[in-house]
């Protein structure tokens, strides 16, 4: 060890530039289960405040539903707490293949492969099933763990336009000479929450021989009218070669992730993909809990229909108050305010207001582009979002934005 | 010369500005400013190969070599002799 | 979608291939708990068995404790299932700082960051903390999660031979002009069950001026006198910067990890590391459970000494019989069979013997120098040890192995080339 003072002044120099940046990322403990309404220290020390969550990808109001819960206790009793191995020494248990085969049923696919959680789905994916001949071509948005996928892999990497299909089919042609060739893109974005074009591209995928990946994080359990997903709502379901999603989300939020797909990719993960060859799968417990919650899904869609209702009322809520929001019709609403300061002052005067939604700025989002992300869940209830309502609007009272334009808020802000 | 210029400007002003508002000069910085990242560049590179029929070696297509319009033009043209 | 049957076709043939060359990996499926005996179905579909388990990290035998599992329960009844929410959205709780400063205080670190999996800490320390201008000097033997994570660092990368601080000293003289250096080591390599020369490295880091990285996954809970790791064996508690460990093994084994290390390091981390800042924290069942399990280790060493002393006792019961081991100073006891073929027989034969261990081959391990991996368990009764001693007599005499210099079994089971 030569941990001096000239390299710790090294790293306190760096921390310094974030904080005095105003990105400096500060945590907030939270002393109850994830829900509704929650229990936040914040800051540190501070004496507990009972806040309405309206930031959490808790979709679905699944997180501590009481029958998960007990699920994930019989599975303890059942199967134990840990396996202490990776998949193919001593690791599988019948509950993994038995949610294995739940989720290819519910996303209409092939087969599936757990990861201990989707950004290890992500980033071992490609690299298991391309190689320097082939090429991946991305959507400029898509999430961080694809990224690192598509960093571990020696295949040609390019991308094209969010969303523009125009962009995507000059990048189709432009590789047309490669073995392999994987289109890849979120199912929803989760900073916009907008919804890729899966119709149109699975078009251009069948034209010019290319593969589909999907990352239906932000859209398995509810996005489509049985809530399968992006490809459901597009009218595509059963037609997407590869889909990665979490279970950390909608599907309970506790951890883990999948690959869902062509049988051979699936079967090609699990030779190759080293987060899955090098890793612990899903705990017992939680993969427990996941069956169920796959289970009440199967059952009824009125969790997802409660989460389509929540979200129409919230987002003409805030339409009517007058804010600028991000078009769209999914449960990711992010309220534009453009100024990254404001977007910080905006959050913290909503928490004196007892609602807790975070605010987003560069380089989470452009630059200009700062917002206020809420995501809506079927665990909220009317008054939930009546009262969230009623603290946004009097915080966009006090700073004047109401009812004003995006090129309004920026000459009273600036940029 | 200035041919080569302008097919590169108006291939990064297509590829990449999402604000059709933004202007671009040659002297742009394209990738320490943030318009082209170094994913990006793949495609770039790829564009140059083929329009001027010639190979970069990885070592020569550097974030700097790739990081104006001029830049590029230069790298092209070690090339093209 | 166009997953045509020439894409489907070119998988199938990779697929073919990996049969072809013999490391296609198959799956058992364990209907039970984790523990000293397992039920397994193999082949998938068949009836299960009853079967003692001896290839699991489950050194301590708390995989299924009952008060884990009780602990996991009251984790789950008061802060609920998931938290649907990466840590500094809104998915941190009360409890996951509690585990951190837990792991710090047992050791002896600054502070500590939670990862979702030791794997995801590994892959994610490295890019955090280093630029083009540092190097990272790491053993060649050390674990792939390592390795990805210096893939996506930008810092030069040394490689030194395995174990070899000739070679490091070499390494760190090559890398002596970067801005930081980073040594970075297994604590216990997990295919030969060798420590690490701790004290060694951290003695050349200091004249290196270099920092000093180890993955405690293989020790933390069991190596050293109070459990610590390889630090506390090696007397280099304080002297290691960052450690990495698991979760997933010793510790409960259901899954998580994390990073200890110096304030500014952890802080650095939370701030900028990928996996950490783009993923869901381990959930809280999870956590509860941990806790319970440095509750346990903290109490008493009970565990841990029956650890070194089922240990002992089938290293010893091994060497006996004339088994050729290898120099292992950890409960990863691997049992050196040399060919690849022998070795995957010698498995399957112990599995009909009702007992469970695997065989590594190349490409795990080194060319001629496929083995048979055991790893001990606290969670073993001596009755089950000398049952699986008794399977591996029973099968080493078959195969006529016993009392075998390694150049006499490499002539009877030739290394193909």
């Amino acid at each position: 060890m030569a941990y001096s003072d000239k390299v710790r002044g090294t790293y306190n120099g760096t921390l310094q530039a974030l904080k005095d940046k105003g990105i400096f990322k500060q945590e907030r403990f939270i002393h109850s289960s994830q829900a509704a309404d929650i229990e936040v220290e914040f800051p540190t020390g501070a004496s507990l405040k009972k806040v309405i969550n309206m930031c959490a990808n808790n979709y679905l109001g699944l997180s501590s539903h009481p029958d998960v819960v007990k699920a994930a206790h019989e599975g303890l009793d059942a199967r134990g707490y840990g396996m202490s191995s990776v998949r193919f020494i001593c690791g599988t248990q019948d509950i993994h293949r038995e949610l294995e085969n739940k989720v290819t049923e519910f996303l209409g696919t092939e087969d599936t492969i757990l990861f201990p959680s989707c950004m290890d789905a992500n980033a071992g994916v490609f690299e298991a099933i391309l190689t320097d001949e082939d090429v991946m071509i991305s959507d400029r948005l898509v999430h961080a763990s694809i990224i690192d996928g598509m960093r571990l892999c020696g295949a040609l990497h390019d991308t094209f336009k969010h969303s523009n299909m125009k962009h995507l089919e000059t990048k189709l042609q432009l590789h047309a000479d490669k073995r392999l060739k994987v289109v890849i893109t979120d199912g929803v974005f989760s900073m916009d929450g907008d919804t890729a074009k899966l119709d149109e591209m699975v078009a251009l995928c069948e034209k010019y021989d290319a593969m589909l990946f999907v990352d239906e994080s932000h859209s398995s359990g509810f996005i489509g009218k049985t809530g399968r997903g992006t490809h459901e709502k597009c009218g595509v379901f059963g037609k997407i070669d590869i889909i990665t999603t979490t279970f950390g989300k909608a599907l309970g939020g506790a951890s883990g992730g999948c690959v869902s797909g062509r049988k051979e990719i699936v079967e090609m993960c699990r030779q190759k993909a080293r987060p899955y060859l090098f890793s612990n799968t899903i705990a017992p417990v939680v993969v427990a809990g996941v069956n169920r919650v796959l289970d009440i899904l199967s059952k009824s869609t009125e969790r997802r229909d409660k989460l389509e209702k929540n979200t129409e009322f919230w987002r003409q809520g805030l339409l009517d108050a007058g804010f600028v929001l991000q078009p769209g019709d999914t449960p990711i609403v992010p309220v534009m305010l453009f100024n990254a300061k404001l977007s910080q002052d905006f959050s913290r005067d909503l928490y004196d207001e007892g609602i807790y939604a975070i605010g987003f700025f560069f380089p989470v989002v452009p630059n200009g582009a700062a917002r206020i992300r809420t995501q809506i869940s079927a665990g909220h209830e009317i008054h939930h979002l009546e009262k969230a309502l009623a603290a946004f609007k009097k915080v966009g009272e006090k700073y004047g934005i109401l009812g004003k334009t995006k090129q309004e808020i920026i000459e009273m802000y600036g940029l | 010369m200035e041919d080569m210029k302008d097919i590169v400007l108006e291939y990064v002003i297509e590829e990449y500005l999402e604000d059709e508002d933004e202007v671009l000069t040659y002297d742009s910085p394209l990738i320490s400013g943030g318009i082209v990242d170094s994913f990006s560049m793949v495609s770039l590179k790829r564009f140059l190969e083929n329009k001027y029929n010639i190979t970069l070696p990885d070592d020569k297509a550097t974030p700097e070599a790739f990081d104006t319009v001029n830049n590029i033009v230069a790298l092209v043209n070690e090339f093209l002799k | 979608m166009s997953y045509n049957n020439e894409i489907k076709n070119f998988y199938s043939s990779q697929l073919e291939e990996i049969k072809k060359s013999g490391l296609y990996k198959e799956e058992k499926s364990i209907n039970s708990t984790q523990g000293a005996e397992i039920e397994v179905e193999y082949p998938i579909g068949t009836k299960s068995s009853k079967i003692i388990n001896i290839c699991s990290n489950n050194y301590l035998g708390l995989s299924s404790h009952p008060d884990v599992i009780q602990a996991s329960k009251d984790g789950l009844d008061q802060r609920g299932y998931g938290m649907s929410s990466v840590r500094f959205i809104c998915g941190t709780q009360d409890i996951h700082k509690e585990l951190e400063n837990k792991v710090s205080e047992f050791l002896g670190m600054d502070d500590t960051i939670l990862y979702s999996s030791a794997f995801d800490a590994n892959v994610g320390v490295f890019e955090a903390l280093l630029d083009e201008d540092c190097a990272i000097i790491s053993d060649a033997l050390n674990h792939a999660s390592i390795i990805d994570g210096v893939r996506l660092c930008k810092a030069r990368r040394y490689r030194y031979a395995n174990n070899n601080m000739d070679d490091l000293q070499d390494k760190l003289e090559e890398a002596k002009d970067a801005k930081i250096k980073l040594i970075v080591s297994d604590g216990v390599f997990s295919m030969d069950g060798v420590v690490a020369q701790v004290d060694k490295i951290c003695e050349l880091a200091d004249m290196y001026q270099a920092l000093v990285m180890i993955d405690d996954s293989h020790a933390t809970g069991f190596m050293g006198k109070l459990g610590r790791g390889t630090h506390e064996e090696h007397r280099m508690i304080g002297k290691v910067d960052l450690i990495t460990t698991t979760f997933g093994k010793a510790l409960g084994g259901a899954s998580g990890g994390c990073i200890a290390g110096r304030q500014e390091l952890v802080d650095m981390l939370r701030q900028r590391s990928r996996p950490y800042i783009f993923s869901n924290s381990m959930s809280p069942a999870v956590v509860v459970g941990v806790l319970k399990v440095f509750e346990i280790l903290s109490k008493s060493s009970e565990r841990r000494d029956k650890l070194h002393k089922n240990t002992r006792f089938w290293k010893n019961g091994l060497e006996e019989a004339g088994f050729i081991l290898t120099k292992s100073n950890s409960p990863i006891v691997p049992i050196m069979l040399f060919n690849a073929q022998l070795a995957q027989d010698f498995s399957r034969d112990l599995y009909a013997e009702g007992v469970y261990a695997i065989g590594f081959y190349y490409p795990v391990v080194p060319k001629g120098k496929a083995r048979i991996r055991t790893q001990i368990s606290a969670g073993l009764s001596t009755e089950q040890l000398e049952r699986a001693l008794e399977a591996f007599i029973k099968v080493g005499n078959r195969y006529g192995i016993l009392g075998k210099t390694k150049k006499e079994i490499i002539e009877m089971y030739p290394l193909s080339i």
